[in-house]
């Protein structure tokens, strides 16, 4: 205990210098305009980000959720039969998927324009990383933990989902295909569809 | 400047730095041509591969490692005037590393490690290769340690004296890789040398890359600050000037430490193990840190502008002109410059939190750190060498108006390279990928960027070997210089320095303060995986 109080003072003191710091620098009057400048160019970008973040509700995918990807094919959200595109109750639109060496399952999945999609991503094996490019639609997925985004895609047509994260020899040939169709070809195409791209 | 065996010592750094990075050229010139897919007998991914593994170990690790060291110890002796402390622990540091390097260096070369100089389990290397990488940084750690005494042996002997600012910069770079390097360490040490040994059988991918982030930001600062050494304390003189400010050169350095460190989940946006709030955090900590670079981005500039206008350029931009453009340092400094301007425009679309789901693994990110690390910090490392060479071999550089080719050739081929790296990632191409195969009408719109890259790589690739040259034939042939010029002399200040506060000549405080900032962002996100039940994964081949 004894070493506490000058390890305490010596913080102390440290602090009060800290505050008296810039009044004891040499800063020349230019210098010191273009730091305003400086921090004022970051504020905006920081500014920027916040209102996105908070005021649109844009954000990265990110809620730490853990699952066995050594079990996928036992049972539960990521087994074989619950994979794929499914119309919920509520007529929201959710995506299944499971990453492994070489592709996204299922290859080849139908989903509208236009509305809020969530897509659930789990690896069976190693690391991946899932983009449609042109497009929001990205996250890693990572083995032993659960991917989630929501995105809208406004545009109607056939993108690539591909593979930007190295996952082997056979990483250049992962991708699948996703098609993306108006809200009236959805709806009367598929109103009674459960799920699509089996 | 000090004795043959303090030189030999330096030297024998610098060679391995630069011989790694001529090699790793020579490999990344085979990448752009392999991936362009216009030879059609080159194409192996498992050929393309373990090149890009050693390309970014060499580059990532090695050259900037014994660069880092060499140069450092140079610093140390020649600003703070003193002899080095106990070479012969540097000699051991350096064997060490060596020695890493060459175990890490065999199964990359054998296609036994093609995981990527970012590790990525659970793909599993070679255990060398894991071992060999330990080794590298543990070596460095020797320098590192070298450092901080002779800092701490300096100020002692000198109460109340200021530290010279290449040594305060240099060993700030110190501090801050000791702090660095232990993210990776943790990771190397407990999760991924014990698995490629089967003492376990799992590792958490997700703590992995959390560890890996601590260490992916500020390695980055690692590898700049030497290169910001040189435009504060080298470029000015050479330029004819002074550097313009002192004391906020100090304050760029500690908020480079400071805020470099504890900002890696810029890394992980895209990453589902952590969550969106400190993803936030973090990305607000990487628009801080841009504040030291525009602070250093103006002083130096500013240095410049006065050195030009002493040598008669008038006007707004007159001194531009006015400039030692045929001085090899200035016009790396310049170059240097233009390359930070337009690759930390691409870095602030990277950090944008959300925004970065565009770009996020495409084409768009290695385009833009070859710009910001091959292009600004490399061609900052070409013109230390310029500087300390006549200096560390006795001889003037042989070559006359070469080394001017060398930087502009340089320059030109990280711009025919990085550009359409970058318009690439815009139009959807992901990185790490050895052919273009998708059956997707997007493609054809990335064949003319490919064949440009070519070229950019080509340049560079000459530029390279151009740069070696230089050096060889220096050192075998180049005339003596006199013994009055062996000195390396830094740049002074206007205002000279008087005295600083004591915050800003030395690292205890700031120190405290880091620890602080790391466990309030890493201290949760790591300890969630040991509070969670988390789920391993066994080994995979590749």
């Amino acid at each position: 205990m004894s070493n506490d109080p000058s390890l305490k003072d010596k913080l102390a003191e440290d602090a009060r210098e800290l505050m008296a710091l810039p009044g004891e620098l040499h800063i020349d009057p230019l210098e010191r305009k273009w730091i305003f400048v400086a921090l004022g160019l970051i504020g905006v970008f920081v500014l920027a980000i916040l209102y996105t973040a908070f005021a649109k509700h844009v954000h990265p995918p990110g809620e730490m959720e853990t699952l066995d990807s050594a079990r996928l094919h036992l049972g539960g959200e990521f087994a074989e039969d619950k994979l794929g595109v499914v119309t919920q109750p509520d007529g929201s639109v959710k995506v299944t998927l499971v990453a492994a060496r070489y592709g996204f399952y299922p290859r080849e999945i139908k989903i509208p324009a236009g509305q809020s999609i969530t897509f659930r991503i789990a690896s069976a094996d190693v690391l991946h990383g899932i983009h449609v490019p042109m497009t929001n639609m990205s996250t890693m997925v990572v083995p032993g933990y659960a991917s989630t985004v929501t995105t809208t895609f406004p545009k109607p047509g056939e993108y690539p989902m591909l593979c930007n994260e190295y996952c082997g020899m056979g990483h250049d040939h992962m991708w699948s295909k996703l098609t993306v169709v108006s809200q009236e070809n959805w709806r009367s195409g598929l109103t009674n569809t459960q799920s699509t791209g089996r | 400047m000090a004795d043959k065996s303090f030189k030999t010592l330096i030297l024998a750094h610098l060679w391995v730095a630069f011989g790694a990075f001529g090699l790793a050229c020579v490999l990344g010139f085979y990448q752009v041509l392999e991936r362009s897919g216009l030879i059609d007998f080159i194409e192996s991914p498992g050929v393309y591969f373990a090149s890009v593994s050693t390309h970014g170990v060499l580059m990532g690790f090695v050259l900037t490692t014994f660069f880092i060291m060499g140069f450092g110890y140079l610093v140390a002796a020649t600003s703070l005037k003193t002899p080095l402390w106990n070479p012969k622990l540097a000699w051991t540091g350096f064997g060490v590393s060596a020695f890493g390097t060459v175990m890490a260096a065999i199964p990359l070369l054998l296609g036994k490690a093609s995981v990527l100089y970012t590790f990525y389990p659970p793909v599993q290397a070679s255990v060398f290769f894991y071992l060999g990488a330990t080794l590298l940084v543990v070596g460095s750690w020797f320098w590192a340690a070298i450092m901080v005494v002779m800092f701490n042996q300096w100020k002692k002997a000198h109460p109340g004296e200021t530290v010279p600012l290449p040594m305060f910069a240099y060993t700030a770079n110190a501090v801050l890789w000791l702090w660095t390097s232990a993210g990776v360490a943790l990771e190397v040490v407990f999760q991924l040398i014990p698995w490629a040994l089967g003492w376990i059988d799992t590792v958490d991918v997700g703590l992995a890359r959390t560890l890996f982030s601590w260490t992916l930001h500020p390695i980055v600062y690692f590898w700049l600050i030497p290169a910001y050494i040189v435009l504060y304390c080298l470029v000015p003189r050479e330029a004819g000037g002074k550097l313009f400010s002192h004391d906020l050169a100090r304050i760029a350095f500690i908020l480079l430490l400071v805020f470099g460190l504890p900002i890696g989940f810029h890394h992980l946006y895209m990453d589902p193990e952590q969550g969106k709030g400190f993803k936030m955090i973090h990305g607000i900590g990487t628009f801080l840190v841009a504040l030291p670079t525009l602070m250093t981005g103006f002083t130096v500039i500013a240095s410049l502008e006065k050195a030009g206008r002493d040598a008669g350029g008038k006007g707004l931009f007159g001194w531009v002109g006015a400039l030692r453009w045929r001085n090899p340092v200035v016009l790396a400094a310049i170059l240097a410059f233009l390359m930070l301007i337009a690759g930390g425009f691409g870095g602030i679309v990277n950090a944008s939190y959300a925004m970065n789901a565009m770009v996020h693994n495409t084409a768009w990110v290695p385009g833009h750190f070859h710009l910001i690390f091959g292009g600004t910090t490399v061609i900052l490392y070409f013109a230390a060498a310029y500087a300390v060479w006549p200096k560390l071999t006795g001889k003037s550089l042989a070559t006359g108006s070469l080394a001017l080719v060398q930087l502009w050739t340089w320059f030109i081929g990280m711009i025919i390279l990085s550009t359409p790296w970058h318009i690439l990632g815009l139009l959807g191409q992901p990185r790490r990928i050895s052919s273009v195969v998708y059956n997707s009408l997007l493609t054809l719109a990335w064949d003319p960027y490919e064949l440009a890259m070519i070229v950019g790589g080509a340049v560079l690739l000459g530029s390279a070997l151009l740069f070696l040259h230089i050096l060889a034939k220096s050192q075998k042939r180049g005339e003596p210089v006199e013994e009055a010029s062996a000195e390396i002399r830094y740049a002074e200040s206007e205002p000279p320095v008087t005295r600083v506060p004591a915050l800003l000549n030395g690292f205890g405080f700031w120190n405290v303060v880091i620890l602080a900032l790391m466990l309030a962002n890493f201290g949760y996100p790591i300890a969630q995986f040991f509070l969670t039940k988390t789920f391993g994964s066994i080994g995979w081949g590749y």
